[in-house]
């Protein structure tokens, strides 16, 4: 007699190298978007009136818009538009969240400081905030990157803080302390290296939601100027040509958002996967 | 034996009729479990290897073993209930009908019982009681179940309590009310003693006495020789995911000893007999092992035991050892 | 004394909110009067040419324009503890009023969203764990993965336009149809008008709870009790009323509880779409054209309505967790 359970002899040995060979079909995405965006000249995205309202096809492979603008090219530049957008305010909310968690990890009022702000950034709703700094600000690029970058730095500085918490506490960090090394010294010779992977993972991983807030809240009139091709702008433009049936101006751009949001998600998830494996 | 001295007047050809006729009988079980280890390598646990064990009506059968050496993965992998990722091969019968997945399924908490090692086991938000009174198919639960607790000497308010507010003693007794509520014929109690001071660790050996006398078959799985030395009729000997040793426990204490050499380094290491610590591992269940799996140890190795692997045999009576010179 | 119990913990929690709640009060303000806004100019609009430099002077002097910040700050502060948030710029009205208003139709659909999602999603979480790694699992997973990445508005757009304009199922937009006075508007013109953005807001929010109680039931599954179920013949349904629902059912609301915040947030993009006359069309109204006290106001109602929802969370846990230190079942 002789039972296999479900699982066993199955996927698990694959596994690590499918990591791999997804992270770089992902990275692969990436370069089509990023690359493939900054190569969009004003021709491509150029008033033809010749070629108004036309839905999918070969030609246009998401459509043309009201003004005859290709819609694939306008959103591979609206994408980015919002990947620089996301790219600049995740790098701040990084810092942020490093700055904060070194410090919570210096001493317990800094601590009980940084605990105050976490708290106080997330009793508002993200987009409330968001709304009122945009406003504040005057809205445009400015008010969107501070925006987020102030917004989405509390759950790294969680996990940063917890992941130095338990470090200050490990033997050779201990050594260092009785061997008299400077703060600093420690910081860059035990702290940053250990949480160097944390950082990356989570730098990545606040992409997504620095895209998605982005775009809701240019959708909502704050963010970029109406000039400008964001997916916000396009998504909430397109509402008015919604009763002329022209579903494509919805459809493709609000794909391939969500395409490069998941990209980012999934390569947040692997990229941790790949560093701490279970 | 029980059995022996209840069919006292049957012929010798029925009382071996009977005494073949096993409850539940193991034959070459083994375990594998599979896992990812460094790298992108797949790494095999031999966690169970050769493992043999028969049980009739009635007996009490003790497996001896070190802690983690596998006991409580063997209980899983008899009810079924084995990791997804581990492989179970070998043969198992169960009221002289092979075991299968399916059966096993269908027996669990109807014809076979487990007695768990953790006394965490209990649902942490559902009444004790309640937690009893699902083995129970007649009417009048509560009432059945508070005699019951009565029985194993617990507080019939026990009956409402949650298992955090009880302590690891009282928990252990609810497993037993379990055994008793239920109509099973094979209890197989994992540890069932552990964690318990010496009186009540003697009451709770007296209740699972009991439970054998009630006509059920019970395997105790168990660290503790000693405890074992106490209720078991026989005692199997697990070492490196085998039985190495199948003794009668009559037999054991008249001769003063076991027959294979790790049983008796266990035996010796009792306090009663030397308290003589046993200077032993077991080797790592990653590790293919060629000949004895004790030859590493063994005070009476020989080449042939490094390189030829020792089977199971018969001595007497049912009484079987894994050594070529024991 | 379980009720003693909790009432001690809510008021340590509410003391705590009201010091945070300053905090928020000072931030905004201090942000709001960086802010290149021209109070005088947002309140005349379009007047601003017609009205002369005396009632101009009178407005400063109502608002206390040229006032020290400090100074303005504590008079709105006192103004804002009497009850008074102001009057709105852009409907003219007082804020409050606004607010009490707006809030009861946000409450209906974020009322109704929230229990739809909650139980649509702790169902799905469910089936997700109780069958890990099949193919049930995954694509739930999966669903939760692309839903997470979705914007919500893009949601709310595809369901106008495949409900509203194709299928011509529901009005456009507007909570209720356009004029007709609101004692004749009917429940069934209400449900028509509340139901896309509610199930908007239930297809995103069903992603978290989900996610969580697939986690919840996994690490109750691998548990020991759920071992020794299994080795009771306990297996499928049974188990999963017997022992899994029990253990991860208010560990879910709970969960559920603590994402008012991002349901707030959807409830502006969804009635920003659907032109659904909630706190989140007031709030980007008061944004855009530049309403501050109306702003202020949603500012600090929003953050009570986030501290409701985790007090709520907070409130089960610590309810389930003396009730198990008392010994009870549940
Ligand atoms: N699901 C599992 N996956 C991998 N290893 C396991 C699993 N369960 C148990 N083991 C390992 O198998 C060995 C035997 O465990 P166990 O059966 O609990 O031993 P015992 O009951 O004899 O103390 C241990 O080393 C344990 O780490
Ligand atoms: S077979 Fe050899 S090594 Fe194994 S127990 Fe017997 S004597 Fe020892
Ligand atoms: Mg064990």
């Amino acid at each position: 007699m002789k039972y296999h359970s479900i699982s066993f002899g199955t996927r698990m040995a694959i596994s690590r190298k499918g990591l791999l060979l997804k992270l770089l079909g992902l990275l692969s995405l990436f370069l089509i978007f990023v690359i493939g965006g900054s190569f969009i000249g004003e021709e491509q995205i150029e008033a033809n009136m010749s070629q108004k309202n036309l839905g999918p096809s070969i030609r246009h492979l998401f459509g043309t818009d009201w003004l005859g603008r290709d819609m694939f090219f306008r959103t591979l530049s609206g994408l980015h538009l919002s990947f620089r957008v996301g790219l600049f305010s995740a790098a701040i909310s990084t810092l942020i969240a490093l700055i904060l968690s070194l410090l919570s990890s210096y001493n317990k009022y800094f601590d009980a400081m940084v605990t105050i702000l976490i708290d106080l950034l997330l009793s508002i709703p993200h987009l409330v905030t968001l709304i009122l700094i945009a406003f504040v600000l005057g809205g445009g690029v400015k008010g969107v990157v501070v925006g987020i970058a102030l917004t989405h730095w509390p759950s790294l500085t969680r996990v940063l803080r917890a992941e130095l918490m338990q470090m200050k506490t490990a033997e050779y960090v201990q050594i260092s302390k009785k061997l008299g090394k400077s703060r600093i010294w420690m910081v860059r010779n035990h702290f940053l290296p250990q949480i160097l992977p944390q950082l990356l993972v989570g730098f990545i991983l606040l992409f997504p939601h620095a895209i998605l807030h982005e775009s809701a809240i240019t959708f909502l009139g704050f963010g970029l100027s109406p000039e400008q091709p964001a997916i916000g702008i396009i998504l909430a433009e397109s509402m008015k040509y919604l009763t002329a049936g022209m579903w494509w101006l919805v459809l493709f751009p609000g794909l391939s958002l969500i395409l490069m949001v998941a990209m980012f998600e999934a390569m947040g998830n692997n990229f941790r996967k790949m560093f701490n494996p279970q | 034996m029980n059995i022996v001295y209840k069919f006292r007047d049957e012929t010798n050809e029925e009382i071996e009729k009977i005494k073949s006729n096993f409850l539940l009988e193991v034959n070459h079980l083994s375990l594998t479990i599979e896992r990812v280890g460094k790298g992108s390598d797949v790494e095999h646990l031999h966690v169970i290897r050769d493992f043999h064990l028969n049980i009739h009506q009635g007996e009490v059968v003790a497996i001896v073993g070190a802690s983690g050496s596998g006991k409580s993965l063997l209980a899983d992998a008899i009810l079924g209930i084995h990791p997804k990722n581990s492989l179970i091969e070998g043969n198992i019968k169960y009221e002289n009908q092979p075991l299968t997945e399916k059966r096993k399924k269908r027996l669990r908490g109807n014809d076979i019982l487990l007695i768990p090692q953790m006394t965490n086991a209990l649902d942490p938000l559902m009444k004790a009681g309640k937690q009893v009174e699902s083995f129970i198919k007649q009417k009048n639960k509560q009432k059945i179940v508070k005699d019951i607790f009565q029985k194993v000497g617990l507080d019939p308010a026990v009956y409402h309590q949650i298992p955090s507010t009880l302590s690891g003693g009282m928990i252990r007794r609810i497993f037993i009310a379990m055994a008793l509520a239920s109509k099973v014929k094979l209890i197989i109690a994992d540890e069932p003693t552990n964690g318990l001071d010496a009186e009540a660790l003697d009451e709770l050996l007296f209740q699972l006495k009991m439970l054998a006398n009630d006509n059920r078959g019970i395997v105790m799985i168990t660290h503790d020789l000693e405890a074992a030395m106490k209720i078991a009729d026989k005692i199997a000997v697990f070492y490196a995911g085998e039985t190495v040793e199948i003794a009668d426990r009559k037999n054991v204490r008249k001769a003063g000893k076991f027959r294979h050499p790790y049983s008796r380094a266990l035996w010796n290491a009792l306090p009663q007999n030397g308290f003589v610590p046993i200077e032993c591992s077991q080797p790592s269940p990653a590790e293919e092992i060629i000949g004895c799996s004790f030859a590493s140890y063994c005070p009476e190795a020989t080449k042939r035991c490094g390189t030829e692997k020792p089977e199971l045999r018969e001595v007497e009576n049912g009484e079987m050892v894994r050594c070529f010179y024991a | 004394m379980l009720a003693f119990h909790i009432g001690k913990f809510i008021l340590k929690r509410t003391l705590k909110f009201v010091t945070l709640l300053f905090a928020v009060v000072v931030l905004t303000f201090m942000l709001v009067s960086l802010s290149p806004v021209d109070p005088i100019q947002s309140y005349l609009g379009a007047e601003m040419m017609v009205v002369s430099e005396e009632q101009k002077e009178e407005i400063a002097e109502y608002y206390g324009v040229n006032q020290p910040k400090l100074q303005q700050f504590f008079k709105w502060l006192k103004m804002f503890l009497q009850g008074d948030l102001g009057t709105s710029l852009v409907y003219r009205q007082d804020v409050l009023s606004i607010i009490q208003e707006k809030f009861v139709a946000s409450f209906a659909l974020m009322a109704l969203s929230w229990s739809m999602a909650g139980i649509l999603g702790y169902a799905l979480g469910v089936i997700a764990g109780m069958n890990k790694g099949t193919f049930a699992d995954r694509a739930i997973k999966l669903y939760c993965f692309v839903l997470a990445s979705t914007p919500t508005f893009w949601i709310a757009i595809l369901l106008l336009i495949v409900f509203s304009l194709w299928l011509g199922l529901f009005p456009i937009g507007l909570g209720t149809p356009i004029g007709v006075v609101s004692e004749q508007v009917t429940w069934l013109d209400r449900l028509k008008h509340i139901l896309l953005p509610a199930a908007t807001l239930s297809v995103i929010g069903v992603s978290n709870i989900t996610l969580h109680t697939r986690q919840k039931v996994i690490d109750v599954l691998d548990s020991e009790f759920i071992r020794f179920a299994r080795a009771k013949g306990e297996e499928g349904f049974t188990l999963f009323k017997r022992h899994v629902f029990r253990n991860t059912l208010f560990p879910a609301i709970s969960v559920h509880f603590a994402s008012f915040g991002e349901l707030f947030g959807g409830a502006i993009l969804a009635e920003q779409v659907f032109s659904y006359p909630g706190l989140g069309l007031a709030i980007v109204q008061a944004g855009l054209n530049s309403d501050v006290p109306l702003m202020m106001g949603i500012v600090v109602f929003s953050t009570f309505f986030v501290f409701i929802g985790n007090l709520l969370a907070d409130v089960l846990y610590t309810m389930i967790d003396l009730r198990m230190k008392n010994g009870e079942a549940i």
